[in-house]
């Protein structure tokens, strides 16, 4: 079965990031915070951000993300922070470094090498309705033959 | 005694499966019909053995035989009898016996339905099912045997997860098996085609069959998985991009392409080598899913209790036959002859954009799911790749394959008619641009991105119409003409508008429910009030109920909207006492094609004055994302009944030869 769920923490996994007793009172950072939730991987759970997990450490990465961007960080200062704190495995999103760069550019490429031997393809030959030069000069000839 | 004649039958499918690769091989070489005909026999007759082993062991599952050890560790007796039947693929083991159950069933199918196929050709499609059928079986008797017994012989069991107990869960993994085990036959029809050395108009039109097949099984079988992450996980979500969706989802991708491409080799002879490679691709990723899952490569939400000692077998398995495959390929396929030419405007073209498109968005998926172990294995750092990756790569591919899907169909093979078809589809861009403007404008809060997908959506959907209209000459002849069109349209041209439909209006709830989601929690006393969008819900009652194996706490809620009720949920919070865990029970109104989803926390406060955390999200239009993709896999099984790929195509092939 596909979907086994092994682990416990999936089992209190309830939108966990909506409790209302850790809400910033200020509705435009809370919703920031959330944003940057749903790009944090709970580090000890299987896949999961923090944004959904109930475990333990990620109520204590949401208290921080909420409490940084209380004291007024900016999206991507918080972002820079986790990452020096837990490493790059933290962020949901890789981000666009040389390390990563088959990753965020293989899709394009594979889009690229795909239209290139298309329009090699179709290129290569000709076109099924065209005639040739010479079939054209044939045709030319037999209807002037027909004409005279 | 029963669970040793299983495990009898279980070795002599082994042993039949053998036989059926050696007799139809050999019958194959020698030009013998007796051994073809034996090598069928054969088939059948591993099929009969699996599915001998398979009931033996649901028998177990059923009676609660406890020394089994596979029985002992995912069952209970005070589980409900469903449960326990589901519990026989629940396992690892379990699960890799439906595995085989299914190929070799796909394997019978073939010996016993294929009659218009050439003797030749369905001898090694027979020979290649064989090999897939001992390489599994063998795996299954000797790596993973469910018939282990124990010498201690315990009183309970250990139970299924509760959260696996679940109708929707308890037939997905069959629909999913069926779909992945069914491109195995797609890939046996690749190896004998090219061992033959030919493939044509008339081997595409063969394979077009499984692949329909495999591809509907294998879209509800996905669709029953997100439906059921929807409702049990309790936070609303469907799709994670999780490694295990992941794996399910690139042989749909693949099988897609496939699907398409076909068409391009059938109709127009063009693409053979391409229609071949996707045949071996679409199984191949079919094990590489199996692979993954079992081998804790991948950390997951849905992975299996695994064990690495299995995983490196299951990737030999997938070494050695996707290897073979792909070898026989390299060296058979230059062979194969150049197909039909095409204009670039031409409905060729438009299917090997198609096919450009979907290859891309599987490299992107297949990418971005090992994409951590590839790093990790070369420069030791540890990076994750989730959703967020997943919506700025896959998303713009797939959004550039919707726009461009409705022009293909309009377009004539070998040269279209560019302008013709834009003239057709102005009405459609116009509709769903005016859709996408208006819900800009009119739903608040306002949202580009999901306006833009609801344009999309509205664009496939109307696109699809026009071209129905077109087909059927609606508005242009008489009714009557219209209505001989209509039901002289081939099934499979049904089928297309219908798949076609039923995408879009996948997309249609897929947009809604990501954009327009509404969310609300709060901690609610008896008789408090909770706001989700235009609702109002009210705690009437927290309640404890005792069901089949567990105990619950059960809230009772009213919605009300503008002063009349609405529905009344009741969620509930689960205990089960076997496994020790606690589960929720998340209860959803569906109001018109649009959800209130409401879940019941854990309880605060003090203990004679309760407050319970409850949580509530007003989820638009989210039936469409499940009707969607079962209006897609209809429009697969209605292509399946064309007879024009049941008869003619092999009667005209063989009378041809």
């Amino acid at each position: 079965m596909r979907r086994l769920l092994a682990i416990v923490g999936a089992l209190f996994c309830l939108a966990a990031a909506a409790d209302p007793a850790d809400r910033l009172p200020d509705p435009a950072q809370e919703a920031r915070a959330r944003a940057i939730f749903r790009e944090v991987r709970c580090l000890v759970c299987q896949n999961e951000s923090i944004d959904d997990s109930q475990a333990d450490l990620a109520s204590d990465l949401r208290l921080l993300v909420r409490d940084q961007i209380r004291s007024g960080k900016s999206d991507a200062s918080v972002r820079s922070y986790l990452v020096s704190r837990y490493g790059e495995f933290v962020l949901l999103k890789p981000s666009f470094s040389v390390g990563n760069s088959l990753l965020w550019t293989a899709p394009f490429l594979v889009l690229g090498l795909g239209g290139f031997l298309l329009a090699r393809n179709l290129k290569a030959r000709p076109d099924p309705e065209d005639l040739s030069p010479e079939e054209l000069a044939r045709l030319s000839r037999l209807s002037d033959v027909r004409d005279s | 005694m029963m669970i040793e004649f299983s495990a009898f039958a279980l070795v002599l499918a082994l042993c039949l499966s053998f036989a059926q690769f050696g007799l139809s091989g050999l019958g194959r070489w020698k030009r013998s019909l007796t051994l073809i005909g034996a090598g069928e026999g054969a088939a059948l007759g591993a099929f009969v053995a699996v599915a001998v082993a398979f009931a033996g062991l649901m028998h177990a599952f059923i009676v609660s035989d406890f020394s089994v050890m596979n029985v002992a560790a995912n069952s209970h007796t005070e589980k409900p009898l469903l449960y326990k039947i589901a519990g026989t693929w629940g396992s690892h083991e379990g699960s890799m016996l439906l595995w085989c159950l299914a190929l070799t069933g796909f394997g019978a199918a073939i010996a016993g339905l294929g009659r218009d196929l050439p003797r030749g050709l369905k001898a090694l499609v027979v020979m290649t099912q064989g090999i897939l059928g001992s390489v599994f079986l063998a795996y299954t008797v000797f790596a993973s045997n469910p018939f282990l017994r124990l010498t201690e012989i315990p009183v309970e069991g250990r139970s299924l997860n509760p959260l696996l107990q679940d109708p929707a869960l308890a037939i997905h993994p069959p629909f999913l098996y069926a779909g992945y085990v069914g491109l195995s036959v797609v890939f046996s029809f690749a190896v004998a085609a090219l061992i033959e050395g030919r493939v044509d108009a008339a081997w595409a039109r063969w394979v077009r069959p499984w692949t329909l097949a495999a591809w509907s099984l294998l879209t509800i079988g996905i669709m029953l998985g997100a439906f059921w992450a929807y409702y049990e996980l309790g936070w609303g979500g469907w799709w994670f991009w999780d490694p295990v969706e992941n794996a399910s989802f690139m042989p749909w991708l693949v099988a897609s392409a496939l699907l398409h491409s076909a068409i391009v080799t059938e109709k127009r002879a063009a693409l053979p080598g391409w229609t071949v490679f996707l045949a071996l691709a679409a199984f191949t990723f079919s094990m590489l899913g199996a692979f993954l899952v079992r081998s804790g490569v991948l950390t997951s939400v849905h992975a299996f209790a695994v064990d690495p000692k299995r995983g490196v077998l299951l990737l030999a398995i997938l070494g050695l036959t996707a290897g073979s495959g792909f070898a026989l390929f390299a060296w058979r396929a230059p062979r194969l002859a150049p197909g039909g030419l095409f204009a670039p405007i031409s409905r060729e073209s438009a299917l090997v954009l198609n096919n450009i498109l979907l290859a891309a968005a599987t490299v992107t998926v297949l990418l971005g799911t090992l994409y951590p172990l590839i790093r990790e294995a070369m420069t030791g750092d540890a990076i994750s790749v989730g959703p967020p990756y997943f919506n700025l790569t896959f998303l713009p591919l797939m959004g550039a394959l919707l726009i461009l899907l409705p022009a293909g169909p309009l377009l004539a093979w070998k040269r279209g008619d560019a302008i013709g078809v834009g003239q057709r589809l102005m009405l459609a861009a116009g509709i769903s641009m005016a859709c996408g403007v208006l819900a800009l404008i009119l739903i608040s809060p306002r949202k580009g991105i999901a306006s833009a997908g609801l344009a999309v959506a509205a664009w496939l959907i109307t696109g699809t119409l026009s071209e129905l209209v077109t087909r059927v000459r609606l508005f242009r002849g008489s009714v009557a003409e219209s209505w001989r069109r209509i039901l002289a349209a081939p099934m499979g041209s049904w089928g297309m508008t219908l798949a076609h439909l039923g995408l879009g209006i996948f997309v249609l709830g897929a947009c809604f429910e990501t954009g327009w989601k509404v969310e609300a929690a709060e901690t609610l006393a008896l008789g408090q009030q909770l706001r989700v969008g235009a609702y109002e819900l009210t705690l009437n009652k927290v309640e404890t109920v005792e069901g089949a194996n567990f105990d619950a706490d059960r809230a009772s809620l009213t919605a009300v909207r503008s002063g009349r009720v609405v529905c009344t949920p009741q969620p509930e919070r689960r205990f089960y006492p076997a496994g020790r865990q606690t589960t929720s029970e998340v209860a959803i109104c569906t109001i018109g094609l649009s959800h209130l989803y409401v879940v019941m926390g854990e309880r605060r406060g003090t203990a004679d004055a309760g407050v319970w955390l409850v949580r509530a999200y007003w989820n638009p239009l989210a039936l469409l994302i499940f009707i969607g993709p079962l209006i897609m896999a209809l429009g697969g099984l209605v292509s399946l009944s064309d007879r024009r790929l049941r008869l003619a195509a092999g009667r005209r092939a063989g009378a041809a030869k």
